[in-house]
């Protein structure tokens, strides 16, 4: 069986690396991406028997500030499409962190959303209606404390539920208002002729719309290397070119 | 009703609290400071200033932001508050 992928999203400083190391433990290597500056982890760990890859991507405010670090979490998320996208959120401060959050359950629903530094937040006397928070966000949300161990078999419990599609979600839909709207509309059939099933389309129509040219010059790298017509890359990576 | 009176953010005193309405600030540094937070309907403090005056240290989003001025003057608000914390 492959493994599952886990890509590790989240704002600097929310533990999201202590996370990361304490379930790869020693099982991780360091990987440059190509063409990019930017050093990432990798590393593996089990559950319930299941291999599982982790991918610990850049700590980012967001996704949309174009820089090395948010276009290759972006492109990550968007290309390499992993089985679960982790994002790991600060309990003491989730009003900011939520705006990564939003801004990759737009993207893609397979995700799971982690609120770590939970005993943290209780200290400082901050309560968190986890119920809530995932019935709005419309994924599995689970709250832990990465350096004391608190919640880590739930969250891979709800890590195994989204990476073996037991649970599945739509992305995220954010009604905006009526001349966005209108503008995705206008786009939308034309966005998915172009780039096909695989890609969030709505999402894409509303960066086409925020006038986002680093995510065109990377959808437009990305779909270039895939009209190449090479039968043995397609075969290996099991694409279906039917478009 | 009155219309409220809008003011930079360059020109609010140390210690008052506003509520963002506008942010005039174009391209990539206006997605940077919508992600950290300069959001409109957002409350941000003036927490203090440096030494010769620029740049100011904001309370926003439960975190501390400096901005130079060339920034500052370009974030309204309207007033709802003194120091009180």
């Amino acid at each position: 069986m492959t493994p599952y992928t886990v890509a590790f999203a989240g704002n600097p400083n929310t533990g999201k690396s202590t996370l990361f190391n304490l379930l790869t433990g020693m099982r991780q290597h360091t990987g440059n991406w190509a063409g990019k500056t930017v050093i990432t982890a990798e590393g593996e760990f089990t559950h319930n028997n299941r291999l599982y890859r982790a991918i610990d991507l850049p700590g980012t405010y967001s996704l949309y500030s174009n820089s090395a670090d948010e276009e290759a979490a972006r492109d990550y998320i968007i290309f390499e499409q992993p089985d679960v996208t982790l994002v790991v959120l600060d309990a003491t401060s989730l009003e900011r962190n939520l705006n990564l959050a939003l801004q990759v359950l737009e993207i893609t629903g397979r995700a799971v959303v982690c609120i770590n530094l939970i005993d943290e937040a209780h200290k400082l006397g901050i309560e968190i209606n986890l119920e809530a928070i995932s019935a709005r966000l419309g994924v599995p949300v689970v709250a832990i404390s990465a350096r004391n161990k608190i919640g880590i078999e739930a969250l891979l419990d709800q890590i195994e539920r989204v990476a073996s599609g037991t649970y599945t979600a739509e992305p995220l839909h954010i009604a905006y208002n009526e001349e966005i709207e209108r503008g995705i509309a206008q786009l939308l059939p034309m966005v998915e002729q172009t780039v096909g099933r695989s890609y969030p389309a709505r999402w894409i129509a509303l960066r086409l719309l925020d006038g986002d040219e680093s995510l065109m010059a990377s959808l437009q790298n990305r779909m270039n290397s895939q009209t190449i017509p090479d039968p043995k890359e397609a075969v290996r990576h099991g694409v279906t070119a039917c478009h | 009703m009155t219309k409220p009176i809008l003011i930079p953010l360059s020109e609010a005193e140390n210690g008052s609290r506003l509520r963002i309405r506008s942010i005039e600030v174009q391209g990539v540094l206006r997605r940077r400071l919508l992600d950290l937070g300069f959001v409109a309907g957002n409350v941000v403090e003036v927490l203090r200033r440096s030494p010769l005056g620029d740049p100011t240290a904001f309370r926003i989003s439960n975190t501390t932001i400096a901005l130079r001025r060339e920034e500052s003057s370009l974030i309204f608000g309207e007033r709802i508050g003194g120091a009180q914390i």
